[in-house]
């Protein structure tokens, strides 16, 4: 193999990141928990974006945005996005509800994290789909559970 | 009875998107914490609505999986100048209200 061989190496790794992308990727639809309100529909990935720093100190206070891309309108927009930790004693973390007159699908808060998990995000939209997204965060010292 | 603090731009222009930013003092007990070898009872802010010329906004269903002293973010569309009215209940079943006026110019 010639050296230059090596760069068609990451080419490989693109079918890979497609098949992640196929529904329900971020959720398990018999989960319990999801299921409450997709009602076994599927979730598609996409559409929601979760910005949450990839490293905490500690999990008593981390900020995070959720958005949607939506055009926030009477015929399309963004009914709830259900925030999930799938690692803290209570999973669902919360529900933010809009309606047709937000401008815009946004939210920030501050969460608390009990350790190093994979935070989700399902946004439930007026044509009745769901779209979801997933972050990873490394959290150095939990809150929660640390019996202090 | 919690305190909480809104910020709002000064004034908006009419259709304009105004970002609204809520903080309560409220310490969002989780209900795993130990003080003096003693449960401290769960207590967090499970609900809050927000109102905007006594039509609804925003709503949203917290947990214990929200920081203490919870902070929210959102965006709503200015209208005209009216009072934007919060509203949040928690798990010892006390409500919580803080009201502001949105100046539309």
């Amino acid at each position: 193999m010639k050296r230059r061989d090596l760069f068609a190496l990451p080419l490989i790794v693109i079918p890979v990141r497609v098949f992640a992308q196929a529904p329900n990727s971020h959720i398990s639809t018999t989960d319990p928990l999801v299921f409450s309100f997709t009602k076994g529909r599927d979730v598609l990935p996409g559409k929601v974006k979760i910005e949450l720093p990839a490293l905490a100190d500690n999990g008593h206070s981390v900020a995070m945005t959720v958005r949607v891309d939506s055009p926030m309108t009477e015929a399309s927009h963004v009914r709830a996005v259900h925030m999930i930790a799938e690692k803290n004693p209570v999973r669902d973390m919360a529900v933010f509800y809009f309606g047709p007159n937000s401008p815009r699908a946004e939210v920030g808060t501050r969460i608390r994290l009990n350790g190093s998990q994979r935070i989700v995000a399902v946004a439930e939209l007026s044509d009745g789909t769901f779209w979801s997204d997933a972050v990873q965060i490394e959290v150095r010292e939990a809150a929660c559970t640390d019996g202090g | 009875m919690a305190i909480a603090r809104i910020r709002l731009p000064e004034n908006a222009r009419r259709g304009e998107t105004v970002e609204v930013r809520l903080v309560i003092q409220h310490p969002m007990e989780t209900g795993f914490r130990r003080e003096n070898g003693e449960r401290v009872k769960r207590n967090a802010i499970h609900s809050l609505v927000c109102r905007y010329q006594g039509a609804e906004v925003f709503r949203a269903t917290l947990s214990t999986g929200i920081a203490a002293n919870p902070t929210l973010r959102f965006f709503l569309r200015a209208v005209e100048t009216g009072d934007l009215d919060f509203w949040w209940l928690d798990d010892d079943e006390i409500e919580g209200t803080v009201k502001a006026r949105l100046v539309v110019t």
